[in-house]
């Protein structure tokens, strides 16, 4: 393939003044119109940092280095740091018109069920002048010439709404550059919509067929302006899923519903303690069983290879296997409890004269992501190369493993991404992949390795164990400090995180990622004199991992009980004093639309009750009030009102998707279910004992109010709703009961029994 | 190991099997119908309902020699062969219930069932008949709008 360059056109791109100057966007010379853009040189991304200004900007040059200092999220936080990291590549899209009229695009994120193909999809068939029903989205392969593609920390949509708008106008601009040399035509006077150009006379040309004429385009004729937000038809509506006919209908294809040729199903036997190792093992028994096809001992424990599943776990359960403990022999959840406790000396800001300290302590437990896809992957690694499928938050660095562990070039390996049943920070990581690649080439045949349901919570990643220590002191109405110490087991960023950090920074980063992670995910939003938060971390070998947040998921959580708990001791509504302290505009217009649209303040009948919480993250701010009924024998949410302000929604009806679908992590997470460690070995292992809330858990209503635009950005989503329902959750609670809980999950309910089909 | 005929979706098939192999797994991996979920292989997740002559059943603790002579539909099979949606797949577009999707073929396959069973359902009902599904991605709120629909439309 060859490439050309694109005329520059307009010196200014949109409404965000980003300089055009440096941008080389180079088309590729095909038969039908096809933009890959290219990456620039490192000159001339430089160039656009600088006319980027504003925080972007900003960041390369001071901010991170600087990183210490408390309240940096309300100045640079981490998803704008991915984005930064991002940012040279940005506008390696594809995006394909072909002569059948059909727009093909690939998002260069993993879809995990937050909705982003959908989002992405309809901000390039707006800004390109499509039918949204006139795309093919599909995911891309992991790519070397995007070497920091995370999905994570919310910031999918955000790092990709300027890239795709500028693509996609690109384009609109070539069609009606082509449409207007097919008809002699002023190209000012036409306009591009419903995947066709359409002249003042009625006359019209579809995408398909200006496709051709439009990909020998050298010199765009008309502008390639972005749209003016006034001009959108698609971002803003709400639309339903673009996948949802495949998803019902059985269609939608998950790693191991893929039919690759002569891939058998693969099982690993791991050991019961985490950590653990094969010392011996005889599989005689085993390999003498039907369907086997081949048993290999790979790094993290015995591979059965087999005609089917049952048959793989029938004859791994026959595997004799003795096994070496791991590095938590003898230790359990208690234990690591006392070493974080023994670890949680910051100290606070103590007494003063006339004030009132208002403090408490409160202890999160490790928390496996448990999305109901368990962890799998397919390889079929050959002598020279490996193709290998793998739904991947972190795509290129989990390409780059594979690689150095089959001792073959990176450019050997391909990785592609189908879409993945949930994620939850989970697939950050990417053993799955590795080790399908080890047994694929132990074997010497393409393999599916799937996971069981035990070996995914059990050998999976947690949210770290926390002890979140607060501590506010007030003086009359006025907070005078609000403290806040995490002492946590530590979080494993090494998924590329601390690359991308030190790529943004321009230099290797100093060790403590986590500092930075930390700093750059969780604020004070209120006016609480002086606030600091510090993090302290103990290594433990527990496998973590973000969960739904990387810290706010504790620690707002925290923060938002203790802004009840601070109300309560001066008397105070939760809701006023939360209106009187917020130093955010949008956080108080959040609060007071779900405190209305809520009925805040309404009477309820004994043991009911109603709680409120807020949240500012990511450029979203959002407020939760839920209602409780505490009276049976397990407490149920039954109503919640959201209250969301993104900035920019661009598809309503996914962000009130994601706003809903945090109720039940935030039930799960404070009223039932956390991980024990018991003697070096997980104790839950599936959703008969690992108890995630279920329909009859969930609320009968949840009611979204999706603000209108704000900053005109969209800002992030999926993660901002966790620990303000959370906290809402505990405040209710609280207000219900009397009780201050401090110890997670509130509630742990007996072990019911699932087992029937149907009622 | 015998040879077990299983008819899927209409469709039959010799597999070689032990009696008491679990159906899911013959059903995924030999006859490549793939719309059923693993997602705990014990029956409490209902990832993989699918229904046997018509009632929801759990292919991964149901042994194929007692599906023998059953007629086994999958969500591939729950639409007409004209494609026409099942009125439970349609009220699930028109609700945009589906988050990652994966555990919707398992809730979709219960909810015709429920309301095959109890075409009005109240609350309880839905809590009663659907807590045996997990969503990890928490759509049971647009669960219980599109079984409401669901059942209304098919009154």
């Amino acid at each position: 393939m060859t490439t050309i360059e694109t005329p520059p056109t307009n010196d200014e791109i949109g409404r965000k003044g980003v300089s055009r100057r440096g941008f080389l966007a180079a088309m590729v010379a095909a038969p039908a119109l096809t933009a890959v853009v290219m990456s620039e040189s490192a000159t001339a991304s430089a160039g656009l940092l600088d006319g980027l200004g504003g925080a972007a900007g900003d960041v390369a040059g001071d901010l991170v280095p600087d990183l210490g200092f408390p309240e940096t999220a309300d100045i640079v936080d981490l998803g704008d740091l991915i984005i930064l990291a991002d940012f040279p590549a940005r506008y390696n899209l594809l995006v394909e018109v072909t002569p059948q009229n059909r727009v093909r695009f690939e998002v260069p994120r993993l879809e995990k069920g937050q909705g982003i193909s959908t989002a992405c999809a309809s901000i390039l068939a707006d800004e390109l002048g499509a039918r949204l029903s006139d795309l093919d989205v599909s995911l891309s392969d992991a790519r070397l010439d995007r070497p920091f593609t995370i999905t994570g920390s919310s910031s999918a949509v955000r790092s990709l709404w300027e890239p795709i708008r500028t693509v996609a106008a690109g384009l609109r601009a070539r069609l009606i550059t082509a449409a207007a040399n097919e008809w002699g035509a002023n190209p000012f006077d036409l306009v591009a919509r419903d995947t066709m150009v359409v002249h003042p006379d009625g006359r019209t040309l579809t995408f398909g067929e200006l496709s051709a004429a439009a990909a020998q385009i050298t010199q765009i004729s008309t502008n390639a302006e972005l749209k003016d937000p006034s001009e959108y038809t698609i971002i803003g509506q709400p639309q339903g899923r673009i996948d949802a006919h495949d998803i019902v209908t059985g269609k939608a294809e998950y790693a191991l519903d893929l039919q690759v040729p002569d891939a058998d199903p693969a099982v690993i036997a791991r050991a019961p303690e985490i950590g653990g190792t094969v010392a011996s093992f005889d599989s005689s028994t085993a390999s003498a069983m039907p369907g086997v096809v081949a048993i290999v001992q790979v790094s993290s424990g015995v591979a059965v290879v087999a005609r089917t599943y049952g048959e793989a776990f029938a004859a791994r359960d026959a595997l004799d296997i003795t096994w070496n403990g791991g590095p938590l022999s003898n230790t359990s959840d208690a234990d690591i409890l006392d070493t974080l406790k023994a670890a949680d000396v910051e100290p606070l800001p103590t007494g003063g004269l006339l004030t009132k300290v208002v403090e408490d302590t409160f202890e999160f437990p490790y928390m496996a992501h448990a999305p109901m896809e368990v962890m799998s992957a397919v390889a079929d690694v050959r002598a020279d190369s490996a193709e290998v499928w793998y739904g991947s938050q972190s795509p290129v660095i989990a390409l780059q493993t594979v690689a150095a562990r089959l001792g073959l070039p990176e450019s050997a390996v391909t990785l592609h991404v189908p879409r993945s049943g949930g994620a939850f920070g989970r697939r950050l990581f990417y053993e799955p992949v590795v080790e399908a690649a080890e047994i694929s080439q132990a074997v010497g045949q393409p393999v599916k390795l799937m996971w069981s349901r035990n070996d995914d919570t059990r050998h999976g990643r947690f949210r770290p164990m926390s002890i979140n220590r607060v501590r506010a002191r007030i003086a009359g109405s006025n907070v005078l400090t609000f403290d806040h110490r995490m002492t946590a087991a530590e979080l494993d960023l090494g998924h590329g995180f601390g690359e991308m950090l030190s790529a943004a920074a321009g230099q290797a980063l100093p060790a403590g990622f986590s500092q930075t992670a930390f700093h750059t995910t969780v604020s004070v939003p209120y006016d609480f004199g002086a606030a600091t938060q510090l993090l302290t971390e103990v290594p433990i070998p527990v496998p973590t991992g973000s969960w739904r947040s990387i810290y706010s998921g504790t620690v707002i959580t925290a923060n938002e009980i203790m802004v009840d708990r601070m109300a309560t001791r001066l008397r105070t509504d939760p809701v006023a004093f939360r209106r009187d302290k917020l130093d955010d505009e949008r956080a108080v217009a959040v609060l007071d639309k779900v405190a209305a649209e809520g009925q805040w303040g309404r009477s309820m009948p004994a043991g009911h009750a109603q709680g409120v919480a807020i949240h500012v993250e990511y450029r979203s701010v959002c407020a939760y009030l839920v209602e409780i009924d505490t009276t049976g024998p397990e407490s149920r949410v039954t109503k919640v009102t959201v209250a969301v302000d993104v900035g920019r929604a661009i598809n309503p009806k996914g962000l009130e998707a994601q706003m809903q679908g945090v109720v039940s992590d935030a039930i799960t997470a404070v009223l039932r279910a956390g991980n024990r460690v018991d003697d070096g070995r997980v104790r839950e292992g599936s959703y008969g004992d690992f108890l995630w809330a279920r329909m009859n858990h969930t609320p009968f209503e949840v009611n979204v109010h999706v603000m209108p635009p704000t900053t005109g950005e969209p800002g992030g989503a999926g993660e901002l709703g966790l620990p303000t329902c959370s906290a809402a959750i505990v405040n209710a609670y609280s207000r219900a009961t009397g009780e201050s809980p401090n110890k997670f999950p509130i509630e742990r309910p007996s072990i019911p029994d699932y087992t029937e089909v149907t009622g | 190991m015998n040879v077990q005929s299983v008819t899927v979706n209409g469709t039959t098939t010799d597999v070689e099997a032990a009696d008491d192999a679990a159906t899911l797994y013959l059903v995924r991996d030999v006859i490549g119908v793939t719309g059923p979920k693993y997602g705990c292989g014990v029956g409490i997740c209902g990832a993989c309902t699918s229904h046997l002559d018509g009632e929801a059943f759990r292919p991964c603790v149901t042994a194929v020699s007692d599906t023998a002579g059953g007629q086994i539909t999958t969500i591939e099979g729950l639409a007409s062969d004209d494609g026409t949606l099942h009125p439970v797949q349609q009220a699930w577009i028109d609700e945009d219930v589906a988050q990652c999707g994966f555990c919707q073929p398992g809730q979709i396959m219960t909810a015709v069932d429920l309301i095959a069973r109890i075409p009005d359902p109240s609350d309880a009902d839905i809590d009663e008949a659907m807590k045996h599904n997990v969503c990890r991605c928490g759509t049971y709120p647009r669960i219980r709008k599109a079984i409401k629909r669901a059942a209304a439309s098919m009154r």
